[in-house]
């Protein structure tokens, strides 16, 4: 304290603290420690997921005789089909939901939903699968029935209709309850970040409150409600034991909504084949899973594309 | 001027508008319309009631129809189509309530059968039929995700703190953030397969254990904790730490004795959020770590159950008695949903009560 600073012309020397050296050191490890399993995860399963491609398919009982290929194809199917329905159904619906939550309801019911909402988020999988197959499933019977009866000219509604309920119509649906909490979150946040001066502008100018919504809560929320949707997309896609609860699946592809005839889905084959398979079996289902893990992060990265790219314009990062 | 002061013979403002009692009265006539024309037009002889559901579905779109006509008369289109679409998001929020209120519902009610005594201090060793737990299931679940969040919350938390405070967003960071979002699209089965094939490598091939189940459950949480604590600890204003490094503090100092304690109510939220998360997690468990009617704590040897798969096996391999099993399912469903949403209540009384206020 005594002596002046040694040479104030020079950048004056930083003390470098053992203690900060290990500390900066552990974060930096940390991260690094992040990129090393990412990269095991892809290594591990490409080095156990490589067998199945070169083995002789006659090898391997779950193929069936058939190259991998003929396996995969199926199941790919189903796995995007499956998504692709839940959202179709979730999408309108999620916000719907979202407006309502933050224009429409009064803040004494928006709040507390908005609490119920993340719950529901939170609600694992198999409880989702559970209702499914025991509540949802015998419900949807009469409905398919008369879909059958009359909508029958339809492919998706050929029929004939299930007996159990089971088809990719029920598990699409299950998938739809499920990612609906997720986009909606994502979407009610998007929607209240618009500026308010805006909002009263539109008003203020003579907007109902749907011309409101249209020309500056949804323009400026675009972004948001697409990227919310990949993620519920993603979530749809690597979903397992909702599907594998609730579907019966034949490995065969079809557009039938209706029949007990459905596809299955890569993750839902996985857990349902994986506990009793063994040797090249266990290599085959591997493969399949990283072609699931290829689709997803293919889908997530449009995601995260389309919010970088409007970035500036929303708040949806 | 003048035509205004002659025109307006009661509230000028409020002509060229419903009156408040207009939606009511048509939601009733809508109601009435489709409840009556249900009953008569019944067939002869038909032995169920009125189906309901549909009656709901019938006096939606009556409405609709009729509020669209009455407004387009009296108020103009713009308001017509305002109204509209007012109903149809009311409708979308109804229309999801469903599925989310049956769902309580049916776990509750069905859950409470069996949401007894023996249900948590009993195994599922030797028992076939009626009678048994899911304790051996709880252990399991309780061991694996608190080793989960063993690993997880450090390597996690240390990556947040390199992202925020050592970083300055170098090449490094950026991978860093790039690929903690590609994980957080992990499908969950996917980790579940990694954590097998890596065991399996060590330690012979078909190896199922608790520790597998454990890595493959922090692969899910890392990301999730990493997110959260950035988020928070990029909330920290600068000033706390430019007044720490006036006062002469180290940096690693002022990380952990201003930084830290700060940012800790969102920490511990987002910790709480991800461990809610992961321990309804069943895919990856029943890959990894597999599946046992024993209780079992050691994570190191043998495999370990855990309660989302006591609920999945439950329900897919039901035995001579399937009531039971079922019973077991739903009862194990609720123990489930009630532990998430206590992690999740807890961690918003967290942010509530130890938040620090600015301002305001």
């Amino acid at each position: 304290m005594a002596k002046p600073a040694s040479s104030p012309s020079s950048t004056p020397k930083v003390t470098q603290r053992a203690a900060d050296r290990i500390f900066a050191g552990s974060a930096r490890g940390a991260g690094i420690t992040i990129l090393v399993t990412l990269a095991a995860v892809t290594i591990f399963l490409l080095a156990e997921g490589a067998p199945a491609l070169t083995a002789d398919p006659e090898d391997i009982a779950i193929l069936d005789g058939q190259p991998f290929l003929a396996y995969v194809t199926p199941l790919v199917f189903g796995t995007l089909w499956a998504a692709a329905l839940a959202l179709l159904m979730a999408f309108p619906v999620a916000v719907g939901i979202a407006l309502f939550i933050s224009h429409y309801a009064p803040r004494k019911i928006a709040v507390p939903l908005g609490y119920v909402l993340d719950l529901l988020a939170a609600v694992p999988s198999v409880v989702y699968g559970l209702w499914g197959g025991t509540i949802l499933a015998p419900g949807m019977r009469p409905l398919y029935g008369w879909l059958e009866e009359n909508l029958g000219f339809i492919p998706l509604f050929a029929g004939p209709a299930s007996g159990t309920g089971r088809t990719i119509f029920t598990a699409a649906l299950v998938l739809a309850v499920m990612v609906l909490p997720i986009i909606t979150a994502v979407s009610r946040e998007v929607f209240l970040q618009t500026p308010k001066l805006y909002e009263e502008a539109a008003l203020a100018l003579g907007a109902t409150r749907f011309e409101m919504i249209r020309m500056v809560v949804l323009p400026g929320g675009r972004a948001g409600v697409i990227s919310a949707s990949m993620l519920g997309l993603g979530r749809a896609l690597g979903e397992t034991l909702a599907v594998a609860m609730v579907l019966s699946a034949t490995g065969v592809i079809t557009v039938n909504l209706i029949s007990s005839v459905n596809p299955s889905t890569i993750a839902a084959n996985v857990a349902l084949s994986f506990p009793e398979a063994s040797g090249l079996n266990v290599n085959a289902l591997i493969a399949s899973g990283l072609i699931l893990f290829a689709i997803t992060l293919i889908v997530n990265s449009i995601a995260r594309w389309i919010i970088n790219r409007r970035k500036d314009f929303s708040g949806a990062n | 001027m003048s035509q205004i002061a002659t025109a307006s013979t009661a509230n000028y403002y409020a002509s060229n508008r419903l009156p408040s009692y207009a939606v009511g009265l048509l939601l009733v006539i809508a109601f009435v319309l489709s409840w009556g024309g249900f009953s008569f037009l019944r067939p002869e002889g038909a032995e169920d009631g009125v189906n309901l559901p549909l009656v709901g579905v019938v006096t939606a779109l009556v409405f609709g129809v009729l509020q669209y006509v009455t407004s387009l008369i009296v108020e103009g289109s713009r308001r017509a189509i305002d109204r509209t679409v007012t109903l149809l998001v009311t409708l979308a929020f109804v229309l999801a309530m469903i599925p989310l209120l049956s769902l309580l519902y049916t776990v509750v009610s069905l859950g409470a059968e069996r949401f007894d005594y023996d249900f948590f201090n009993y195994s599922m060793r030797n028992v076939v039929g009626e009678g048994g737990g899911a304790a051996h299931a709880m252990a399991g679940t309780f061991i694996m995700t608190a080793l989960a969040t063993l690993i997880s919350v450090p390597v996690g938390l240390l990556t947040s703190i390199y992202l925020v405070e050592y970083s300055a967003g170098n090449r490094l960071a950026r991978s860093i953030t790039f690929f903690v979002d590609v994980m957080t699209g992990i499908p969950s089965i996917v980790a579940g397969l990694f954590a097998y094939s890596l065991f399996s490598l060590i330690l012979g091939p078909g190896t199922r254990v608790g520790i597998a189940g454990a890595a493959a459950l922090s692969v899910l949480m890392i990301p999730i904790v990493v997110r959260s604590s950035e988020e928070m600890l990029r909330l920290v204003p600068n000033e706390l730490r430019e007044a720490s490094y006036a006062l002469g503090v180290p940096k690693w100092l002022t990380i952990v004795k201003v930084v830290l304690p700060t940012a800790l109510a969102g920490i511990t939220t987002g910790v709480m959020l991800a461990i809610a998360r992961v321990m309804g997690e069943t895919a990856p468990l029943l890959i990894a770590a597999g599946f046992s009617n024993n209780f079992n704590f050691n994570p190191f040897s043998d495999r370990m159950q855990s309660l989302p798969n006591f609920v999945y096996y439950s329900y897919v391999a039901q035995g001579s008695v399937p009531e039971a099993y079922l019973d077991r399912a739903w009862a194990g469903a609720l123990t489930l949903i009630l532990i998430v949403m206590a992690l999740n209540l807890g961690a918003r009384l967290v942010t509530n009560i130890f938040a620090p206020k600015y301002g305001r």
